[in-house]
């Protein structure tokens, strides 16, 4: 049988904005892949355990709340402590230029920001994932 | 693209909870590697406590299913459960939405709960084929009790009674009209049911009309099917349900029924790989242009479904004997 | 010549004009899209006449403002007797530094306070919560206690201006804590105006700051009507908002028919509880989006105004003019802002300012134009509050009422906008009600299909967004973002460590254990939760002890 992206979709911290987060879950299904929502209100660790119990390929992250900075690393961070770090993380919402340098160093492989394309993350996810 | 056997065999003998979800990814993309796995180890098959929860949309069934978790958990039981959701039958592709309704403490909090969703990946029975290898994997994992949740859209998913040695189906006051609405297959699979949303109004109605349903069904076992009011987001009733699933267990080895249950699950995997196997066989040696064409005959009336099979199995049966002769 | 003879006329005519004039302009050049629809998926015309208007009855549908329906508003003079309240939602960080920016803003002619709260104070957490770590002061003030409360309001009269507090699950609390602040300045609380959101269906929908489940959800609230039309006369108890189910994604019917159905909830709970319909309805306001698509917005609002009215007084009898009208407040469309060339957003603000004061609105919030990038700064603030004065001063749509009323094309979208929403509305009687509807994630799914059809619509080019996927620039990365001092966090925790020395935790404990009692029962909940607060218990500490009694909610929206 042909291997899936599997895809967890996570809304770290308490923002309840979850319309974008909504319309990528769909997206990345109608693209054939096998997606996880967590919800809202979701502690970095409770979304690493999902990761790893999950067996996703790649953890998309995201926030509208100015909370990122300190959530996204955090989440990069747990995973790598859990010798996890081959799940590739990415973010979106409302993150300002600045910001994406630290949190790509901080090991976030892309940040989408508003106005991105669905197409855009379905053809990242198919090229920077793979085992 | 395939996961190498080292990469989750040594892990998951070891107690690793990512070589565990690795080796369920495994059941899913390439069967035959966990299949000789677990050939290899078979003597750490069969110890888990196999509990099947379904019910119709909307019962709350993964709360209850998280709540009872955690309440297992914090009675000294490693958990394992399985979240089967339907996959988008043109795509491919799903969501798997039940972990969002989970409480917080099975939503990772506790080593002690392991966590999967799986999708259908079309499989009209409501379980995937892939689930009945992940519940094995985690019974050999060491995981004391294995709930597996299912869709509960009615249609068949009575396949839980083939991978369940307890079938738990919840009700709700007010979803239907009554219980008459609920698939009578549904209700013969029970061997505890569950009210949830208790606090509702029209709960006393259900539990009645479920308790007179149940006089109604003679129980040749001699296991009494209790009905449980739960309100699982406040986690009421719960500890109930717990109770009652650890005694039908008991119930189930003590009476030698375990065994009955455990044969006729073998009986029907069995059945269900010979049919698997048979159909692949099938295809290859009378190939998928003569079903085509067999097709078009039928659809045009030039012949029956039945004469169709009649001669699509003398061919088949011509072809193994040329081909063992040659 | 008799009405039936002249449209009689009119038909013949425009059949003539499309077999001749326009007929001949089509063969050559086709127009730009075969059919040209409306978010909620209303055909709009070529060109509308009379006979689209036809069932149009003056004094029944439209009357006089001030006079039901309330069509052409809720005022008899409108805007001529006095402007919108200009009201910029604005707060962030400590409430040192929102009280500075509401004395900023009140400078600068602002006429209303809008606060904003952070995420931890809107699900009820303490800034020391773990939950908190990261959200402290990100989008709003973080209040923790009655203390905070007091610094933000620090030097603003509370009977001098109208305040509009934008706090849902735990708004009996922070109601309180206002009230608390009132009592310290000497103000009764019969000279405060103001508003609290107290919109929790809403949240269950759209918006997430949830905490309880539906039914202790809905009894504080039918608490807080009850407490506030014996003591607290002039504040609005609740603003049902439309607003956070079209930034959710929804459509302009839905829109409507979704916050009409919450309201008409939250009236049966009241009334439910034993209230009098005409002594709390004066005082429900409504809090609604103002889109991109200018006719369509309009024809909401008044289509809306209408409907609520006779809903009212249909439905629930209502007797008082007051109960009666449809009065809100909207927000300019934060999701149609763009993070591409951000200066393009102070003309997209503009537009869908204009439609709100053309729509009859009572107050505005204006958005800044670099809110899809971060909070706003002062500079991009003062724009979108001059964006209003413009159309209030300069414009001339403020001179007379309701202009766009008797547009063949704005009335008839009108009707076909209140068609539509009943239709929902009935949808959503049929299952029981909003509350049933909320729980069975009906309205969760409408919208998010609906969300999902316009990112589709976007993607495929079929709708333009420009700058986004049409008209784009090389642009450099902005500059000069706010930025909110990651170091707010530890701040308020070290506040909230020296207030929990300072105050009497034996009465603290004391009135939190009166506190859950109380809630086991069925008493109002709004005196005691005003002396837990006076006593300086956190809002973490009150929430802990409901959640305690009421339960958290979980979510069950489906994808």
């Amino acid at each position: 049988m042909e291997k899936k992206i599997r895809v967890l979709i996570a809304k770290p911290g308490l923002d309840g904005h979850d319309r974008g987060a909504k319309v990528i879950a769909r997206a990345l299904r109608d693209a054939g892949m096998e997606v996880i929502y967590t919800g809202l209100r979701r502690t970095p660790e409770q979304i690493v355990t999902a990761a790893i119990q999950e067996d996703v390929d790649a953890v998309g992250l995201s926030c509208l709340s100015g909370a990122h900075n300190h959530l996204f690393p955090r989440v990069v961070e747990l995973l790598r402590e859990r010798q996890a770090d081959d799940i590739v993380v990415i973010g979106g919402g409302v993150i300002p230029d600045a910001d994406i340098p630290g949190l790509k160093e901080a090991g976030v492989k892309e940040i989408f920001t508003p106005g991105t394309s669905t197409e855009d993350v379905v053809a990242f996810l198919k090229t920077h994932v793979g085992r | 693209m395939s996961v190498v056997k080292a990469d989750w065999q040594e892990g998951f003998l070891a107690g690793d909870t990512r070589a565990l979800a690795r080796a369920i990814s495994a059941a899913e993309n390439e069967p035959e590697v966990v299949h000789s796995f677990l050939q290899e180890h078979s003597g750490r098959l069969g110890r888990a406590h196999v509990v099947g929860i379904t019910g119709p949309p909307g019962a709350g069934k993964s709360t209850l299913t998280g709540q009872l978790a955690v309440t297992l958990v914090a009675r000294g039981y490693s958990v394992g459960l399985l979240l089967v959701d339907p996959s988008s039958p043109f795509t491919g592709g799903a969501i798997l939405g039940d972990r969002l309704r989970l409480p917080d403490l099975a939503q990772g909090s506790s080593s002690q709960i392991y966590v999967r969703s799986l999708s259908s990946r079309g499989s009209m029975g409501g379980l995937s084929r892939a689930t009945a290898d992940a519940i094995k994997l985690l019974d050999a994992f060491g995981k004391d009790i294995i709930i597996v949740e299912t869709v509960g859209t009615g249609q068949s998913e009575t396949d839980i009674i083939s991978v369940a040695d307890s079938v738990v189906v919840l009700a709700v006051p007010g979803l239907g009209d009554d219980i008459q609405a609920m698939k009578a297959g549904i209700l013969e699979i029970a061997d505890l049911f569950v009210v949830n949303k208790a606090d509702r109004d029209g709960a006393d109605k259900t539990e009645r009309e479920l308790l007179s349903m149940l006089k109604l069904q003679a129980s040749s076992s001699g296991w009494t099917i209790p009905v449980i009011k739960t309100v699982a987001i406040r986690n009421e009733g719960i500890a109930d349900l717990a109770d009652q699933l650890l005694a039908h267990y008991e119930f189930l080895q003590t009476s030698g029924l375990l065994l009955e249950v455990r044969t006729a699950r073998v009986k029907s995997e069995l059945n269900e790989l010979l049919q698997l196997r048979l159909t692949q066989e099938f295809q290859k040696v009378v190939g998928a242009a003569r079903y085509e064409e067999y097709t078009q005959q039928i659809v045009s009336g030039n012949i029956s479904p039945y004469e169709a099979v009649n001669q699509l199995w003398q061919e088949f049966v011509s072809e193994i004997k040329r081909s063992a002769s040659s | 010549m008799c009405p039936d003879e002249r449209l009689q006329e009119i038909r013949s005519k425009r059949e003539e004009w499309e077999q001749t004039t326009l007929h001949r302009v089509l063969n050559r050049y086709p127009e730009r899209k075969a059919v040209f629809t409306k978010s909620s998926g209303i055909e709009t015309k070529r060109v509308y006449t009379p006979e689209d208007v036809v069932e149009l009855d003056y004094n029944r549908d439209l009357g006089f403002p001030g006079q039901y329906p309330y069509t052409r508003g809720v005022q008899p003079t409108m805007y001529r007797g006095r402007l919108w309240t200009m009201r910029q939602y604005a707060g962030f960080a400590t409430a040192e530094e929102s009280n500075q920016r509401y004395k900023y803003l009140l400078e600068q002619g602002q006429t209303g306070l809008s606060v904003a709260f952070d995420l931890p104070t809107q699900i009820g957490y303490d800034s020391d919560h773990e939950l908190a770590a990261g959200e402290v002061g990100k989008v709003g003030v973080a209040i923790d206690s009655l203390a905070d409360m007091e610094i933000l309001f620090d030097g603003i009269p509370l009977d001098k201006v109208s305040t509009s507090m934008t706090i849902n699950a735990p708004a009996s609390i922070l109601l309180a804590m206002y009230l608390g602040v009132a009592a310290k300045q000497g103000v009764p609380f019969n000279k405060l105006s103001g508003t609290i959101q107290n919109d929790i269906l809403k949240e269950y929908v759209a918006r997430g700051t949830y905490i309880f489940p539906p039914a202790p959800s809905m009894r504080l609230i039918t608490n807080i009507f009850e407490f506030c039309s014996q003591n607290v006369p002039n504040w609005n108890t609740i603003s049902i908002s439309g607003y956070h189910i079209r930034e959710a994604g929804s459509t302009a019917a839905q829109e409507i028919a979704f916050t009409l159905s919450n309201g008409i909830a939250y009236v049966q709970a009241a009334v439910g509880a034993g209230l009098d319909v005409d002594d709390f309805a004066p005082r429900l306001s409504f809090f609604f989006n103002s889109h991109t698509d200018f006719f369509e917005e309009i024809a909401k609002f008044r289509a809306a105004r209408r409907l609520w009215a006779k809903i009212m007084r249909e439905r629930f009898g209502a007797k008082k003019e007051k109960s009666l009208m449809l009065r809100f407040h909207t927000q300019t469309a934060g999701s149609t802002l763009t993070a591409q060339q951000p200066d393009n957003n102070v003309v997209r603000v503009a537009l869908q300012a204009l439609a709100a004061v053309l729509g009859g609105t009572q107050s505005l919030h204006t958005n800044s134009r670099d809110e899809a990038l971060a909070l706003p700064t002062e500079e991009s603030v003062r724009i979108a509050l001059r964006t209003q004065q413009i159309i209030a001063y300069e414009s001339g749509v403020a001179d007379t009422i309701d202009p766009l009323a008797g547009s063949y094309y704005v009335e008839s979208l009108t009707n076909a906008l209140q068609q539509k929403a009943e239709e929902y509305i009935a949808r959503i009687d049929e299952m029981g009600g909003a509350v049933k509807a909320v729980e069975n994630g009906y309205m969760q799914r409408e919208i998010q299909d609906a969300a999902y059809e316009y990112q589709r619509s976007v993607e495929s080019k079929e709708r333009i967004v420009v700058g986004v996927n049409q008209f784009q620039i090389e642009e450099p990365a902005p500059e000069g973002l706010l930025m909110v001092d990651p170091a707010v966090g530890e701040l308020q925790a070290k506040k909230l460590a020296a207030l929990k020395e300072r105050r009497d935790n034996l009465a603290v404990a004391n009135v939190l254990d009166e506190l859950e009692q109380a809630a086991r029962g069925d008493a109002n909940l709004m005196p005691v939760i005003l002396r837990a607060v006076q006593s300086y218990a956190t809002l973490g500490e009150i929430c802990d002890r409901l959640r305690n009694v009421f339960g958290e909610y979980v979510a069950h929206d489906l994808l």
